[in-house]
Parts: C-alpha cells; sequence; structure tokens
C-alpha cells in the first residue's frame, strides 16, 4: 500500500536499489562461476591467462573436442565413490532428522505447557548448550568411544548429530507450541483424555507446520556438518563433506581439484533445490525466534 | 502440566542433551588434568670384549600396554593449562621481564600458540558481526524498497550463502581467490603485481576469512530485519511523515528503534557462531596464518597416531569458558526478565 510521497524516487532510494544489485551478485556469482566451470577442464576453471577461457572452455575444447566435458563429475562419483558418500550423508541425514523430531516434538510441547520456574531454566540450559563449539563436544567424545568400540560407525554419529541439535530443535517447537491455543488439548483433556492422549490426537495432527520448518534446519545442521562427521566416522562410513576435504589432501594434481570442484557442485544441488520448494519456511523459521522475541 | 507428564515428555530429549552434551563438557574437563603416557624406554646393557655399552630402546609392547591400561595417560594436575600451547604463564612473565615496550610484549605474545587463535577468534567475530548488522539493515531496507516481482527472486538468491555448506561455500570462494582463479587474476592485472597472492600474508588471509565470515552470515540478518520491517507500525511513519521527517530520519528515529530487539537477537546467535570459526579456515588452507581455537583443537585431535586429548582437552575447557563470558551479559537480561515477569 505504498502511497505516491512513499515510492518517490530519491537519491537514497536509488542507493539502496544498487546496493541491493551488488550483493545479489555477490551472493550468486560465484555458485555460478563454480557450477558453470565444474563442466571444463582444470587450465579452464583455473585459467590464469585469460577468464574468459572459463567461459568458453578453450583448453576444454582442445583436450575434449567439446566445450563441455564431465569429466570432473566421473572422475568423482565412479572413481573416486562419491556416491557412497552421498548414500552415507542419506543415511545418516533421514535418521538425524527424523530422531530429533520425534524427540523435539515431546519435548517442546512439554516445555510450552508446564508454567513451573524448572521450565525455564531447561530453555536456559539449552541456549547454553546450543554455544558450545562442536569441536569442544567432539574431543570429549573421542576417548570413550574408542574405550567402548563404537567409534566410525553411522549409528554413533546420528545419535551425537540428534544431540547437539535438541537445543535448537526444542526452542523452536517450544515457541511453535505456544502459539497452538492451550484450550485445544485442554478440552480434549476434559472429555477424558489423557496428556498424551490429547497430544497424539489432537496437538499431532494441526503441528505439522512448525515440524516441517524445524525439520528443515534439523536437515540443514546434519547435512553441512563437518567437525562430528569428520572426526567420529572412519574412512568407509563417511559422509559427502569430509569426503570433499579429503579430496583437498591430495594436493592439486591435475584433475583432481576438478573431481572436487564436481563433488562441491553435486552437494550443492540438493540445498538449492530445498530453498526453491521450501524458501516460505526457511525464511519463517530464521524469523520465528527473533519476531516473537 | 503435573511433574509426572513432563518428566515423560522431556525425558528422551533431556537424557539425549544430558549424555552428549553435558557429560562430554565433564570428560573433556577431566581429559585435560591427564597427560599422555611417556614411552616406556629399556636401558640395556651389553658388555663386549671392548667395555661395556648402555643402549636405550622404546619397549614398544609395554608402552601399548600401558596406553591400554590407562587410556587417560597420567595424572598431570593443571600441567596442561599453565604449559606452552595453553595459558602459558611462564613464558608471558619471561616477556613481560624481558620486553622493553608493550608492542614488543603482545609480540611475543601472538608467538604463544593458543593466545595467537584467541587473537584471531576475537577478532574475527568482533569484526563480522557488526559488519552483519549494518550491511544485513541495509540490503532488508534495499530489498523492502523492491517491486513485489523481484522480492521472492532476491530473497532466493540471498540464501545461498547461508544456506550452502561452509566448508563448501568457503571452497568455491577459495577457488574464485586463487592466484589462477578468476578473482585472483583480476586482483593480479588490477594492481599490475603478477606475485600478489592473498594466501601469502598474513593480513590479508584474515580479510579474506572476515570477507567469507560476512558473506554467509549476512543472509541471516538481513532475513531477520527483513521480516521486522514488515510489522514496523504504519501509524508511527505516517506521523513521522506529516511531521515533516525525511526518509533518512524517519529510518533513524523510527525503523532503527523498532529493531533494536532484533539488533539483540542477531547479534546473540551470532557471536556463538561466529566465536566457533573452523571450517574455512580448512578450505582456505590458511592455517599457516590464522589459526581460531576450534582449529587449535581440531589439530591435536588429528594429531597423527597418537590423539593429544590432554591438550584437546584443556583448549577446550578454555574455550568453553571464553563462550561463557560472550553468553553472561544475555543471560543475566534473561534471569532480570524473567524475574521481573515473575514478581
Amino acid at each position: 500500500m505504498a502511497t505516491k510521497a512513499q515510492s518517490r524516487i530519491t537519491p537514497l532510494t536509488i542507493l539502496s536499489v544498487a546496493f541491493v544489485i551488488i550483493w545479489v551478485i555477490i551472493a550468486s556469482f560465484p555458485f555460478l562461476w563454480t557450477a558453470w566451470g565444474s563442466f571444463k577442464v582444470q587450465g579452464d576453471f583455473f585459467s590464469k591467462a585469460d577468464w574468459t577461457n572459463a567461459l568458453i572452455g578453450t583448453n576444454t575444447i582442445a583436450e575434449t573436442g567439446s566445450a563441455f566435458t564431465t569429466a570432473g563429475y566421473y572422475g568423482a562419483w565412479v572413481q573416486e565413490e562419491f556416491w557412497r558418500a552421498v548414500l552415507n550423508t542419506s543415511i545418516v541425514v533421514f535418521f538425524t532428522v527424523t530422531i530429533s523430531l520425534t524427540f523435539g516434538t515431546l519435548g517442546g510441547y512439554a516445555l510450552a505447557r508446564s508454567g513451573y520456574k524448572y521450565a525455564f531454566w531447561l530453555l536456559m540450559a539449552a541456549l547454553v548448550f546450543r554455544a558450545m563449539p562442536h569441536i569442544t563436544l567432539v574431543s570429549g567424545y573421542l576417548l570413550p568411544f574408542f574405550e567402548w568400540n563404537i567409534w566410525g560407525i553411522l549409528p554413533t554419529t546420528i545419535i551425537v548429530l540428534v544431540a547437539i541439535n535438541q537445543p535448537f530443535t526444542l526452542w523452536m517447537l517450544h515457541s511453535f507450541f505456544l502459539n497452538i491455543p492451550k484450550d485445544l488439548d485442554e478440552s480434549a483433556m476434559v472429555d477424558g483424555c489423557t496428556r498424551f492422549q490429547a497430544f497424539r490426537h489432537v496437538i499431532i495432527p494441526v503441528m505439522w507446520p512448525g515440524v516441517i520448518t524445524t525439520g528443515l534446519f534439523s536437515f540443514l545442521l546434519a547435512y553441512n556438518d563437518f567437525t562430528v562427521t569428520r572426526m567420529l566416522l572412519s574412512q568407509e562410513n563417511e559422509t559427502m563433506i569430509p569426503k570433499i576435504a579429503s579430496f583437498l589432501g591430495s594436493t592439486q594434481v591435475q584433475g583432481n581439484v576438478m573431481f572436487a570442484v564436481a563433488a562441491v557442485v553435486s552437494a550443492t544441488v540438493p540445498l538449492i533445490v530445498l530453498i526453491i520448494f521450501f524458501q516460505r519456511q526457511i525464511v519463517s523459521g530464521l524469523t520465528a525466534g527473533a519476531v516473537k522475541g | 502440566m503435573k511433574h509426572r507428564t513432563f518428566f515423560w515428555f522431556i525425558l528422551p530429549t533431556l537424557s539425549a542433551m544430558v549424555l552428549f552434551i553435558a557429560l562430554p563438557i565433564v570428560s573433556v574437563a577431566v581429559q585435560s588434568l591427564y597427560i599422555e603416557h611417556e614411552q616406556v624406554l629399556v636401558v640395556t646393557e651389553s658388555c663386549g670384549p671392548f667395555g661395556c655399552d648402555e643402549t636405550t630402546t622404546i619397549d614398544t609392547e609395554a608402552t601399548a600396554a600401558l596406553r591400554s591400561e590407562q587410556p587417560l595417560g597420567r595424572f598431570n594436575g593443571l600441567g596442561t593449562y599453565t604449559n606452552r600451547a595453553h595459558l602459558a604463564f611462564s613464558e608471558i612473565g619471561e616477556a613481560w621481564r624481558t620486553t622493553e615496550s608493550l608492542g614488543d610484549f603482545f609480540n611475543e605474545l601472538l608467538n604463544l600458540p593458543f593466545y595467537w587463535a584467541l587473537a584471531f577468534t576475537l577478532t574475527y567475530t568482533f569484526v563480522v558481526t557488526p559488519f552483519v548488522i549494518v550491511l544485513g539493515l541495509a540490503i532488508a531496507v534495499g530489498v523492502n524498497n523492491l517491486p513485489r516481482l523481484f522480492k521472492g527472486p532476491t530473497i532466493f538468491i540471498s540464501l545461498l550463502p547461508m544456506i550452502v555448506t561452509p566448508l563448501v561455500g568457503a571452497l568455491i570462494l577459495f577457488w574464485m581467490v586463487d592466484a589462477d582463479g578468476v578473482i585472483g587474476a583480476l586482483l593480479q592485472r588490477l594492481f599490475n603485481d603478477p606475485s600478489l597472492s592473498l594466501k601469502a600474508t598474513t593480513s590479508l588471509n584474515w580479510v579474506m576469512l572476515i570477507v567469507y565470515g560476512i558473506w554467509s552470515s549476512l543472509p541471516f540478518s538481513f532475513i531477520v530485519f527483513y521480516a521486522g520491517l514488515q510489522t514496523v507500525p504504519h501509524d508511527t511513519m505516517e506521523a513521522a511523515m506529516i511531521d515533516g521527517a525525511t526518509k533518512w530520519q524517519r529510518m533513524i528515529h523510527v525503523v532503527v528503534p523498532h529493531l533494536m530487539p532484533l539488533v539483540v537477537f542477531i547479534t546473540l546467535i551470532q557471536l556463538m557462531d561466529n566465536f566457533r570459526v573452523f571450517e574455512p579456515i580448512i578450505s582456505f588452507q590458511a592455517e599457516a596464518h590464522a589459526r581460531s581455537l576450534s582449529w587449535i583443537i581440531y589439530n591435536d585431535l588429528i594429531a597423527a597416531g597418537n590423539p593429544l586429548y590432554g591438550s584437546a582437552g584443556a583448549t577446550s575447557l578454555l574455550t568453553i569458558i571464553g563462550v561463557a563470558f560472550l553468553l553472561t551479559p544475555v543471560l543475566i537480561r534473561t534471569w532480570r526478565d524473567f524475574n521481573r515477569k515473575s514478581v
């Protein structure tokens, strides 16, 4: 509902729009450049002599006969068995999200409906836990996990990621359940439901929007994690992100860097698809904690 | 809700947090009091026709047995905390006595690994956070002025740097600023200096990491401010306009005060997240020039052969104390709010 006076073009407006345009370029250019370059050979992607080489693929044509090559992808997915890492990532992410949402909804619901002081202190403790750098926690896990012989396997990593995820999940679902009117489950209890039945039959059907939003962020945490997966998984159970990091360990041998570039692009695509479908939920999730204070 | 029901509802999440967040902190504290076993040395004397020779060999079997018997190592008290790799009290005292000026003293101080990492971590945290807040607000205001048609796509693109995996996002930038990459080569041409490399000097490395930090955190503050801008009261804005306030004055006197609670929120989250900066250092391969607290813990843990649990534990605990310092103002504030509400 912009009035005429508000929509008048002033130097300030032009300045701020120019600023946004610059930001959009800064935010998107690296991704476009890397995605385009992943179909070239290393000589083009790192073309010091002439940057247009990276666009038209001079060296790529010379080496492979065509302007686009999928050699990087073949090398990463087949030769270096990146598909195995993708499979591991899928397993870790799926179970982490499912388990942390189950734990989180139960806990978040309880915190939202309990008026006692300890609920507040639990939330505060969760906030402090949320601030712990992950690597400090990992340095506490390693020795016991080695002793108990549970280091290196996927279930250990999954449960650790679930735990690290809990503080955030609790806060988010707690504030979401506060928005569901108390009368809803209380009237069910007046009608003779127990607390759990009320939760099961009244709250679960209406909680999906909040759960989906929280689930997206759990997904991102598990998918993007490097610290935990790098330290707690053995080589054959490696997920995508530590795998990409290990590509870098092998020095910039001809072609090998392009494996990493292809793997990086492959790991980014699911995230872009995620934003396309869930942009609204991501935005509302980011602001949920903030706007409600 | 009854205590009993509450307990059953909270049990899964609470036990996960206690087992995998609270106990590891205790375990870290215990570990930091121990130090790795020394290797068991055996001195053998072999006597030949020309006299006796003493040879010292490492008894690998006994060392391994000792290590598996007491995996924690031997008790060291607070020794790890005060050694050169951590708080380094004796080295600081030495530097204080021997250096002439304060500048020299700080140079000596930054040669100590822990203080060097602390310096980078704090610089990173306290440079990135204000930039993210100011630039985020500027972008939010800009996007708010755009025609409706462009808002969705702009937000979509803006989300990318934040959503993408930190390690991957930093790598993408790293390849571009590489001396052979598109930005690196462009800079060389601009400054007409073919040997210019962002990776060569410490200050340029820090700048590069900080730029990455701002790039990857901006979307968060932008989105939060953008949502806040939608709730700016229309009446107040109109009243200010009738009173003759210019666009800029309305911005400073109406919009910014309205967004103040969001600034607190973003600052809190940003301090927590920036203090644990880690992945970009791996991606940028900048460990020769910039190390964060998280990075030195990681480095201790991946030490080939025998991880330095004691050293990692001590640094971890010091880091946790650092986090506690950062969080104290917020916790005190929340506690006061809570007490005011309950009175």
